[in-house]
């Protein structure tokens, strides 16, 4: 078994088995996520990708009957140890959904809406913070002189940014992202992909995706799950090239189900 | 190797007809060499003649294929052994392409030979176009089975066809020094020859995509400049 070390990882999984009630979702899952990376996890519908993805912000905490056993470590820590505050887990691992979910909210309390929950920050501050995330979202020029509408006037691809720049706004160290571009048009998926590359540089980025030119496209490592298991992790030019794996090369070349 | 069928019935058939093309472009390469050197053996110039014109069908198939390969790439997006299958695939009818020209450059030489006297019997250079034109069809039959140990036997006999190339040589040479009046020939039937060896190189390429396509892992230039 590969041994992931918290220099170069920043989350690691370890030994990780994951039940939906009597359901096994995951099994013996082992991986490390590097810093400053980007890592897609790909496989068919059910294989229990997301539930990975959901798992490193404990965000299926909120699911009855659900258990998880072994170690998710973020920074060597135990999210999953007693005193853990899964808010504090959720600021340091953000999340960005399949479907943009802006809050029915002006643009700017859409940045601020968390930063102000989670502690006092001066106008001046908050302010500042909204230019910088909305930047770092490739959002700012489109938007900037319309904070004070409704995040629901934008488009599609401009409310998935505006939820990035609402993530980034917590100043998180990864960023977890679920189908982000699914529902969006190519342009817009483009952008985002672009933002992907830009944001690495600051964030360690996860993406499950279903769009496998999209996985070779933007992450370095890849993962491929099937029923549950991780049965490749490897450099995502390795897998899309010449996989170890037979499965993985049957899934990406199109001879699966 | 059994290999488990696309999702996608159509990008199968697409696939299979490259193959099909492949081997069909194979087959009417050995035809051509195999006619030319006997366009030589039987000093039938009119046989000669039909290679050379018949070099049209391997080129307009070169361009068919290729163009396949292409619209693969750009539809499919493919991944992994297909990806190396499609691109080895355009390097292979490269390969192909080229040995249909050196048919021809034979077929024309043939000609020329014919309206001489013979210099001698032609031993070696009909060993040599078998050898050449085995090693076409064993390499696209390792390419079709996946089959990496007979593309190494392929690539074993381009030696053998070197070495034989080598041979016409000196033999030549001796000719050549005892009676100028046999330089032209002699020249002549050493490009024929040099010919032979460079059809063996070519299908020596096609043999190292096929193991690229296996295994992932390029051969080409080794070990002459292999790590």
């Amino acid at each position: 078994m590969e041994t992931y070390d918290f220099d170069t990882n920043i989350v690691i999984a370890r030994s990780v088995n994951f039940f939906y009630g009597s359901f096994r979702a995951l099994t013996d899952i082992n991986v490390g996520f590097e810093r400053n990376k980007v890592t897609a996890l790909i496989g068919p519908s059910g294989c229990g990708k997301s539930t990975l993805l959901r798992l490193l912000n404990r965000m299926n905490d909120l699911i009855d009957g659900a258990r998880v056993e072994g170690e998710i470590l973020f920074e060597g820590k135990d999210i999953y140890a007693p005193n853990v505050d899964p808010v504090d887990i959720r600021r340091k691992i953000g999340m960005v959904f399949q479907k943009p979910n802006p809050f029915p909210k002006s643009i700017f309390s859409n940045i601020t809406y968390g930063p102000k929950l989670s502690g006092n920050c001066s106008n001046l501050e908050l302010d500042a913070l909204v230019e910088q995330s909305l930047k770092a979202a490739a959002l700012w020029d489109e938007v900037k002189d319309i904070l004070g509408k409704s995040a629901m006037t934008l488009s599609g691809g401009q409310q998935q940014r505006l939820c990035i720049a609402r993530a980034l706004a917590m100043k998180p160290d990864v960023l977890l992202m679920d189908e982000p571009t699914s529902a969006l048009d190519p342009i817009s998926t483009a952008k985002i992909e672009e933002l992907i590359d830009e944001l690495k540089r600051t964030y360690t980025i996860i993406i499950v995706t279903h769009n496998m030119q999209q996985a070779a496209r933007v992450s370095d490592y890849t993962g491929f799950f099937y029923l549950g298991k991780l049965i490749e992790f490897n450099r995502t030019e390795k897998i899309f090239t010449n996989p170890d794996v037979r499965q993985t090369e049957d899934y990406i070349t199109g001879r699966f189900g | 190797m059994t290999e488990r069928r696309h999702t996608s019935s159509h990008y199968e058939k697409e696939l299979q007809e490259i193959k099909d093309g492949l081997i069909y472009l194979g087959a009417l390469t050995e035809q051509a060499i195999e006619k030319a050197i006997r366009s030589l053996l039987e000093r039938d110039s009119d046989l000669a003649k039909k290679v050379i014109e018949s070099d049209c069908v391997i080129d307009n198939k070169d361009i068919e294929l290729e163009d396949r390969c292409i619209r693969l790439l750009a539809l499919r997006q493919p991944a992994a052994r297909d990806l190396r299958f499609i691109t080895t695939s355009i390097k292979i009818v490269g390969h192909l392409e080229r040995i249909g020209d050196m048919a021809v450059n034979i077929a024309e030489k043939a000609i020329i030979l014919n309206e001489l006297p013979q210099l001698k019997p032609y031993i070696d250079l009909p060993r040599m176009a078998e050898l050449t034109r085995a090693m076409i069809h064993e390499s696209l039959d390792a390419l079709i089975k996946g089959d990496i140990a007979l593309a190494e036997e392929v690539r074993k006999k381009e030696e053998t066809v070197d070495y034989l190339n080598d041979q016409i040589f000196r033999e030549l040479l001796t000719f050549m020094l005892e009676d100028t009046r046999t330089i032209h020939r002699a020249v002549i039937i050493m490009q024929i020859s040099k010919n032979l060896e460079r059809i063996a190189d070519h299908a020596k390429g096609v043999a190292d995509m096929v193991i690229y396509m296996v295994t992932g892992k390029s051969v080409r230039h080794m070990p002459e400049c292999g790590a």
